[in-house]
C-alpha cells in the first residue's frame, strides 16, 4: 500500500484528515459561545415533546470542552511525529518494520552471545552444558513444543525426539541439519494406482515385517508389491532410508500408527509433513544450542 | 377504534416482549460459552461447539436482544415526540415478522457451521438479503413517521435513532458485499487488509452507531421521563451528535493494530478513537446530569437506578475504549480477555443495563398500568444485574492483564518465561468468576420475564389515544 504515501492519494487523505480536524474545532467553538454569569441558572427552552420532555440550555461544561481540545491537540501532535498525514511523512520517519527491525537488532545484541559463544563447541559437549541445556530446553519450549510436545515426546504425525529411533538420523550434524534447514517427509499416494485390495495385502506385509499378526495370504501377496515399489524408499528390508526421512517399518514405533486402518490410510491418501526450517529465524548460535539439547534428550550419558 | 387517534403500540409490545425473550436466550448462550471455556467437556457434538454458538451469543444479544430492544423503544419514541401514528401498520407488522425471521434463521443456520465468517455479519447471503429488506422497511417507517410529525422540532432522542438506522444501513450493504458460491456459501467481495478493514470499519461503527447511538436514542427518552427533568443541555446533545457520528467513522484500525494495515491508516484510527472520548463522554453528562435537581429519586426508583448505571458503565468503557485504542496499551490488551471484558462492561453494563431500564419503563405502559407488576423485584434484578457485571468485567480485566504480561515476560536469555498454556492455567479461575458473573445476570433476566409475564396478565393491551399537539410545541 505504498502507492498512499505519494501522489494524488497522499494528498487526498492528508487533506481530509486536516479538514476533518478543523472541522471538530470549528463544532466545538460553534456552541461554546454561550456562558453563564455566576448563579445563574439555565433557561428551560421553549420546545415541548410528549407532554413533558423539554431541555436545558445549559453551556457545554468548561472541563469537558478542555478535554475535547486536548484529544485534538494531542491529535496533531501525533500526526506530526508518527505517519498518518501520508504525503507529508512524519517528522521521526517512523514505521512499524522500522520499531520491529530496530527491537530484533537490540535483542540479538543483548541475547546473541549468550549462545554463540557455544558454537564452535561441538554438540555433544553443548549437550553436556547444564547452561546450554537449560537455555535450549528454553528456548524448546518456546518454538517446538507447540508440536513436538512439552516432554518432546511428538504426537501422531510428530515425532518423539527422547527415543534412538531418527527418521533423518541422530548424528549431530543430521540433527543440526533438520532443525537448521527443516525436513519435508513427502509419501507417495497409492491409492488411485493399487486399489483396494492391493493395499490390504501391502498392509499386511507391512504388518508382518514388524512382526506382529497379520493375514498370511494377503502379506505374501503384499510382499512382490513392497519389494517393488516401496523397497525405492523404505529398502527392500523395510528398515527405512533417513536420507528421504522414509521411517523403519520393522520396528514398533508408528509416526502415524501400526494399526491396519491406519496404514491403509497412509499407503492410500500419502503423507505430507513438514518439519519448519529455522536457520534464518534464530541464527546459528541458537540452532546450535537446540541441537545440542535434542542430542541430550537421547543421551543420558550427556546429563 | 379510530387508528389515526391512537398510537401503534401493537409493533411496540410485540418487540418489547421479544426483547425479553431474546435477551434470556443471548444470555443463556453467553452463559453456555462462558461455562465451556470453564469445563470443556461442555462442548457437544459439533453443533453445540464453542465455535458455533459463539456466533450465536453474540449476534443473539446483540441483534435479537439489542435490536428488538432498538427497534421498540424506537416506534414508540417517535411516535410518541411527533405526536402521530406511524406510517403504515402492515410495514411495521413486516418488520416485526421480517426480523424474527431473520433471527430463527440465524438460530437455525449457525449451529450448522453456516457462516459468512465475519464477525458480527455471520449470517450468509440469502439471510443478508432478508435483513437488508427488514431494515429498508424499517427505515421507510421511522423516517416516515417523522417527516409526518405534527410537532415542528425533532426530539433529541430521534436524531440518534435515525443515524443509528442510516449507518447501520450503509455498514450492512457495503461490508456485506458477497460473491455467492452455493445457495449457503459466499465469500466476501473483498480481500486480504482490504477485507480486514472493512470488516472492521463495519465491526467498530456496529459498535458506534448499534451499540451507542441507538442506545443514545434510547437514554435521550427515557431518562428525561423517568426522572421527570429536562434534559441538562440542548447544545451538548448538538455538539455530542455530531462529534460522535463524525468520528465513529474513523475509528476502526483500532482493531487492527499492528497488523498488514498500512502505518498511517492505524495511525489515524488512533489518533480518531482518542478522540472519541469527549464526545462519547458528552452523552454521559447529558444523561446523568440530567438527573441534577432529582437525586434523591435514586434512592427509591429501581428504573432509574438501572438507567443511570448503565451511564456510568458507558462512561468506563469509552475512557478505557481510547485507552485500549493507544498502540503501546494494544500491544499488551490486544487477543487477550481485557477486550472480552472491555466489550462485556459496555455490553451488560451500558447496553443490558439502559434496556433492561427503558423496558420496565415502557412494557406497563404498553399495558395500561402504571408500572410493573413488583417493583421490588426489580430492584432484586437491579443488584443481580450490578453484581454480575462487576463479577464478569473485573475477573476479565486481571485475566487479561495477566495473559498480557505472560505472554510477554522473558527469560534472561530471552526466551519466553511462560508456554500459551500457562498463561491458559492462569486464566482458569477467572473464567469461573465470569461464568458465575454470567448467571447472575441471567437470573436477573429470569426474574424480569416473570415480572412482564405478571404485568402481561395483570394488564390490558391498550394503545394509547394521540393527545393534542401543546401550544408551543
Ligand atoms: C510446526 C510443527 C513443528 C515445529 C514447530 C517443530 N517441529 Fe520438529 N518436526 C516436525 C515434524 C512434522 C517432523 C517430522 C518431519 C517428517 O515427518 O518428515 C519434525 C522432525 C524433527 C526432527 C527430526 C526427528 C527425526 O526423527 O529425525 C527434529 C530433530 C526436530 N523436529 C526438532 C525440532 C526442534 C528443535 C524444533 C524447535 C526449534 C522443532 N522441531 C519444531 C514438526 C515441527
Ligand atoms: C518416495 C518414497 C516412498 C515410497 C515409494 C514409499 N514410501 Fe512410505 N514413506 C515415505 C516417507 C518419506 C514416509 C514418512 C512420511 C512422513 O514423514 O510423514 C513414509 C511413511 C510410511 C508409513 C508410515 C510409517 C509410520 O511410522 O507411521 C508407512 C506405513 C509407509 N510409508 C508404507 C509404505 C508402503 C507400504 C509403500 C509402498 C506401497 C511406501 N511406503 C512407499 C516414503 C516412501
Ligand atoms: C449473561 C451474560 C453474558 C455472558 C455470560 C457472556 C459471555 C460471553 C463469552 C464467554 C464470550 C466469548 C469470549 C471469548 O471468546 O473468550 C462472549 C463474547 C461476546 N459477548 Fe457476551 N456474554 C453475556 C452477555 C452479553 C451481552 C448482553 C452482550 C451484548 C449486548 C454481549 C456481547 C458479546 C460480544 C460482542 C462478544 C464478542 C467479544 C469479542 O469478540 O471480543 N454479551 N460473551
Ligand atoms: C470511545 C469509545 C470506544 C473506543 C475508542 C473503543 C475502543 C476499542 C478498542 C481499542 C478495542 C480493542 C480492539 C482490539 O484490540 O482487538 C475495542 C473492542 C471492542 N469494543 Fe470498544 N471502544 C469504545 C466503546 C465501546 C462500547 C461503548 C462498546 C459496547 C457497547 C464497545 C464494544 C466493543 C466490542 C464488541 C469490541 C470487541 C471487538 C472484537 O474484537 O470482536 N466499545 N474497543
Amino acid at each position: 500500500m505504498t502507492d498512499f504515501y505519494s501522489g494524488f492519494w497522499g494528498v487526498y487523505i492528508a487533506v481530509i484528515v486536516i479538514a476533518s480536524l478543523i472541522w471538530l474545532a470549528y463544532l466545538l467553538k460553534s456552541q461554546t459561545v454561550l456562558k453563564l454569569k455566576k448563579g445563574e441558572t439555565a433557561e428551560v427552552l421553549h420546545h415541548k415533546w410528549d407532554e413533558d420532555l423539554q431541555e436545558f440550555n445549559n453551556p457545554l461544561p468548561a472541563w469537558w470542552v478542555g478535554l475535547f481540545i486536548l484529544t485534538i491537540v494531542f491529535a496533531v501532535g501525533y500526526l506530526i511525529f508518527y505517519p498518518g498525514l501520508v504525503v507529508f511523512g512524519n517528522v521521526w520517519n517512523w514505521t512499524s518494520t522500522g520499531q520491529y527491525q530496530k527491537e530484533v537488532a537490540k535483542a540479538d545484541d543483548k541475547y546473541g552471545p549468550l549462545y554463540n559463544k557455544f558454537i564452535n563447541l561441538p554438540i555433544p559437549e553443548v549437550a553436556k552444558s547444564a547452561e546450554a541445556r537449560d537455555m535450549g530446553k528454553r528456548l524448546f519450549g518456546t518454538y517446538c513444543i507447540q508440536c513436538h510436545g512439552v516432554d518432546a515426546r511428538g504426537a501422531k504425525g510428530f515425532p518423539n525426539l527422547t527415543d534412538a529411533d531418527w527418521l533423518y538420523g541422530g548424528e549431530p550434524a543430521k540433527i543440526e541439519k533438520t532443525i537448521a534447514a527443516g525436513r519435508h517427509g513427502a509419501m507417495p499416494a497409492f491409492g488411485a494406482a493399487f486399489g483396494e485390495e492391493k493395499i490390504k495385502d501391502v498392509a499386511n506385509f507391512v504388518i508382518k515385517l514388524s512382526g506382529r499378526p497379520h493375514n498370511e495370504l494377503r502379506a505374501a501377496r503384499g510382499e512382490a508389491t513392497f519389494k517393488q515399489v516401496c523397497a525405492a524408499c523404505h529398502t527392500p528390508a523395510g528398515t527405512g532410508n533417513q536420507d528421504v526421512g522414509a521411517p523403519n517399518l520393522t520396528d514398533k514405533i508408528w509416526l502415524y500408527g501400526g494399526s491396519e486402518a491406519t496404514i491403509i490410510e497412509t499407503v492410500t491418501n500419502g503423507r505430507n509433513n513438514v518439519m519448519p526450517a529455522w536457520k534464518e529465524f534464530l541464527g546459528d548460535g541458537k540452532v546450535h544450542v537446540l541441537a545440542g539439547y535434542v542430542y541430550s534428550l537421547s543421551h543420558s550419558e550427556t546429563k | 377504534m379510530d387508528n389515526q387517534a391512537t398510537y401503534n403500540y401493537k409493533v411496540v409490545r410485540q418487540f418489547a416482549l421479544m426483547t425479553v425473550v431474546w435477551g434470556i436466550v443471548g444470555m443463556l448462550l453467553g452463559v453456555l460459552i462462558a461455562s465451556q471455556l470453564v469445563w470443556p467437556d461442555l462442548n457437544f457434538g459439533p453443533y453445540f461447539h464453542f465455535g458455533r454458538l459463539r456466533a450465536l451469543h453474540t449476534s443473539g444479544v446483540i441483534f435479537a436482544f439489542g435490536g428488538c430492544g432498538l427497534i421498540a423503544t424506537s416506534y414508540y419514541v417517535v411516535q410518541r415526540t411527533c405526536n402521530v401514528r406511524l406510517i403504515s401498520d402492515k410495514l411495521a407488522a413486516f418488520t416485526f415478522w421480517g426480523y424474527q425471521a431473520v433471527i430463527v434463521a440465524c438460530v437455525i443456520t449457525y449451529p450448522l457451521g453456516i457462516t459468512f465468517n465475519k464477525e458480527y455479519a455471520e449470517m450468509e447471503w440469502p439471510i443478508k438479503i432478508l435483513l437488508a429488506i427488514v431494515w429498508v422497511a424499517y427505515a421507510i417507517v421511522f423516517f416516515g413517521t417523522i417527516a409526518k410529525r405534527k410537532v415542528k422540532h425533532i426530539y433529541v432522542a430521534n436524531w440518534f435513532y435515525g443515524a443509528f438506522i442510516l449507518a447501520v444501513t450503509l455498514l450492512h450493504v457495503v461490508n456485506s458485499a458477497f460473491i455467492p458460491v452455493t445457495m449457503w456459501k459466499s465469500y466476501s467481495a473483498y480481500a486480504g487488509a482490504v477485507d480486514a478493514m472493512v470488516q472492521w470499519w463495519y465491526g467498530h461503527n456496529a459498535v458506534g452507531f448499534f451499540l451507542t447511538a441507538g442506545f443514545l436514542g434510547m437514554m435521550y427518552y427515557f431518562v428525561p421521563k423517568q426522572a421527570g427533568r429536562p434534559i441538562y443541555s440542548y447544545r451538548l446533545s448538538v455538539v455530542h451528535f455530531w462529534a460522535l457520528s463524525f468520528t465513529y467513522m474513523w475509528a476502526g484500525p483500532h482493531h487492527l493494530h499492528y497488523t498488514a494495515l498500512p502505518d498511517w491508516t492505524q495511525s489515524l484510527g488512533m489518533v480518531f478513537s482518542v478522540i472519541l472520548l469527549a464526545p462519547s463522554w458528552g452523552g454521559m453528562i447529558n444523561g446523568i446530569m440530567t438527573l441534577s435537581g432529582a437525586w434523591h429519586k435514586l434512592r427509591t426508583d429501581p428504573i432509574l437506578k438501572f438507567l443511570i448505571t448503565a451511564l456510568s458503565f458507558y462512561g468506563m468503557s469509552t475512557f478505557e475504549g481510547p485507552m485500549m485504542a493507544i498502540k503501546t496499551v494494544n500491544a499488551l490488551s490486544h487477543y487477550t480477555d481485557w477486550t472480552v471484558g472491555h466489550v462485556h462492561s459496555g455490553a451488560l453494563g451500558w447496553v443490558a443495563m439502559i434496556t433492561i431500564g427503558s423496558m420496565y419503563y415502557l412494557i406497563p405502559r404498553l399495558f395500561n398500568r402504571d408500572q410493573m407488576h413488583s417493583v421490588k423485584l426489580i430492584e432484586v434484578h437491579f443488584w443481580m444485574a450490578t453484581l454480575g457485571t462487576v463479577l464478569y468485567i473485573s475477573s476479565m480485566w486481571i485475566a487479561g492483564v495477566t495473559q498480557g504480561l505472560m505472554w510477554r515476560a522473558v527469560n534472561p536469555d530471552g526466551t519466553l518465561t511462560y508456554a500459551f498454556i500457562d498463561a491458559v492455567k492462569a486464566t482458569h479461575p477467572y473464567y469461573f468468576v465470569r461464568a458465575l458473573g454470567g448467571l447472575c445476570f441471567l437470573g436477573g433476566m429470569v426474574l424480569m420475564l416473570y415480572n412482564v409475564l405478571r404485568t402481561v396478565t395483570e394488564g390490558k393491551a391498550v394503545d394509547a389515544r394521540i393527545p393534542a399537539v401543546a401550544a408551543h410545541a
